[in-house]
């Protein structure tokens, strides 16, 4: 027996589950604030599309102002600021609300572009056809712009699933916080990060493709 | 709402924020540089018939396409540590942008490449020049036109990616803001002003891009 105490011990197996459960945060939280913030976006981008001027020019630089300042100082900026507010928000939900809005910005320009991929004409149309405005909207225009902004909507949605990794820095153990903490205790970097690693690719790559397809198909 | 704000302790170091903030500045724009460089180098390699050239060139830019732009850095950071490996903050953060930038540009820059026509290359080739002289006066100057704005916004990409040294160490804005913050408790009053001080950031390169594409293109 020896009397050296060794801090650090090997991975294990059961630290895949840790890893794993830590994978299930991650989708989890992303696909909360992916699922929130395209319908808040779509919603933003209909109005920053046939509202007026004043919808406009103050829908315009709020989402300009999320765009611009880093998702990780968005993300301390609003830890910090709901206490102020009297709210008690846990990493999770503060995560959530910050990933929505940042998600809503960047969905908004998607969507934005969708409506105006719809040429002026086609909406004359089906307008003089005698579809309402919500019919128009419906039957017309959504079909028609979602094929052209599908694949964009898709590298928004990745693009927030790996940046969700950012809600670590609130204390939240998704895949790469919880790759951190096993790195600490096992020290094996390589090991670890390069299974987290594997994982958002595994989670991005054939979705980024899939668009990719989708996109030339429907080019031609 | 019973709390004080307290912004003297915030404009008693701001200071010190707009110089971490023109780091911010140095080190995305060294990223920028780097980026752009092996961007060219990726998409010439992805475009190539050598497999052996194709091959590495695309693993490069998938992984940088489709993992976390943290756990870019957080390899770099730790993941080279298992090779002994040991980086300082400042490369960290200079080589993980410049990986990630490398990749998204390069998709660009093959987008760029294919814009231009054959006939022009041909016809270079046909006045004399070699292979290496017609992609340097020939094929990249109108490569890098047709990517400056996305150029561009890689660029605002890069300001806003390296807050994450603040989660390797690396005092830019963010790691200042975090450190002066983390002293005084301060966190709110600290994080409104460095997200005013990236917004101000944003919008001069943003404007500084626009004023030079007028000096650029104007043919």
């Amino acid at each position: 027996m020896s009397n050296t105490v060794s801090v650090f011990s090997g991975f294990q197996l059961n630290d895949i589950w840790f890893m794993a459960e830590a994978a299930g945060r991650t989708m989890l939280i992303s696909a909360v604030s992916i699922v929130v913030g395209t319908m808040v976006g779509i919603v933003c981008g209909w109005g920053m599309n046939a509202g007026n001027f004043i919808v406009r020019s103050t829908l315009g630089p709020v989402l300009d102002l999320f765009r611009s300042v880093p998702l990780l100082i968005q993300l301390v900026l609003f830890y910090n600021f709901f206490p102020i507010i009297g709210w008690a928000l846990d990493p999770f939900a503060s995560g959530i609300f910050v990933l929505s809005l940042y998600t809503a910005a960047l969905v908004t320009q998607v969507a934005r572009a969708g409506i105006d991929s719809v040429g002026l004409p086609m909406r004359r149309a089906s307008r003089s056809l005698g579809m309402s405005y919500w019919q128009d909207m419906r039957y017309v225009v959504w079909p028609i712009g979602l094929r052209a902004v599908f694949p964009a909507w898709v590298g928004v949605a990745l693009s927030v699933m790996k940046d969700s990794a950012l809600v670590s820095v609130l204390g939240y153990v998704e895949l790469l916080r919880a790759s951190q903490i096993l790195i600490t205790r096992t020290q094996e970097p390589f090991l670890i990060l390069a299974v987290a690693g594997a994982f958002y690719f595994a989670l991005s790559y054939p979705l980024s493709k899939y668009s990719q397809k989708l996109e030339e198909r429907w080019a031609s | 709402m019973d709390y004080n704000f307290h912004w003297r302790p915030v404009f008693n170091k701001l200071p010190e924020l707009l110089s971490a903030g023109l780091t911010t500045l140095e080190v995305a724009t060294l990223s920028m540089i780097i980026g752009i460089f092996c961007g060219l180098l990726l998409a010439i390699a992805r475009m190539s018939d050598n497999k052996l050239i194709r091959w590495p060139a695309t693993v490069w830019v998938e992984l940088a396409r489709n993992t976390p732009a943290l756990f870019q850095l957080f390899f770099f950071g730790f993941g080279l540590g298992a090779f002994s490996i040991h980086l300082s903050p400042y490369f960290i953060v200079v080589a993980g942008l410049a990986f990630n930038n490398a990749g998204y540009l390069a998709e660009n820059f093959r987008g760029g490449f294919q814009a231009v026509p054959d006939t022009q290359i041909r016809a270079a080739r046909s006045l004399g020049m070699t292979s290496t002289q017609t992609y340097i006066r020939i094929v990249i100057p109108q490569v890098l036109r047709i990517v400056y704005h996305p150029m561009t916004n890689q660029m605002v990409w890069a300001v806003l990616m390296s807050s994450l040294g603040m989660m390797v160490g690396f005092r830019e804005l963010s790691g200042e803001t975090q450190f002066f913050a983390s002293k005084t408790y301060r966190m709110f009053e600290y994080f409104a002003v460095a997200a005013l001080i990236y917004y101000a950031i944003v919008k001069v390169i943003l404007g500084g891009a626009k004023l030079a594409s007028f000096r650029l293109f104007r043919y």
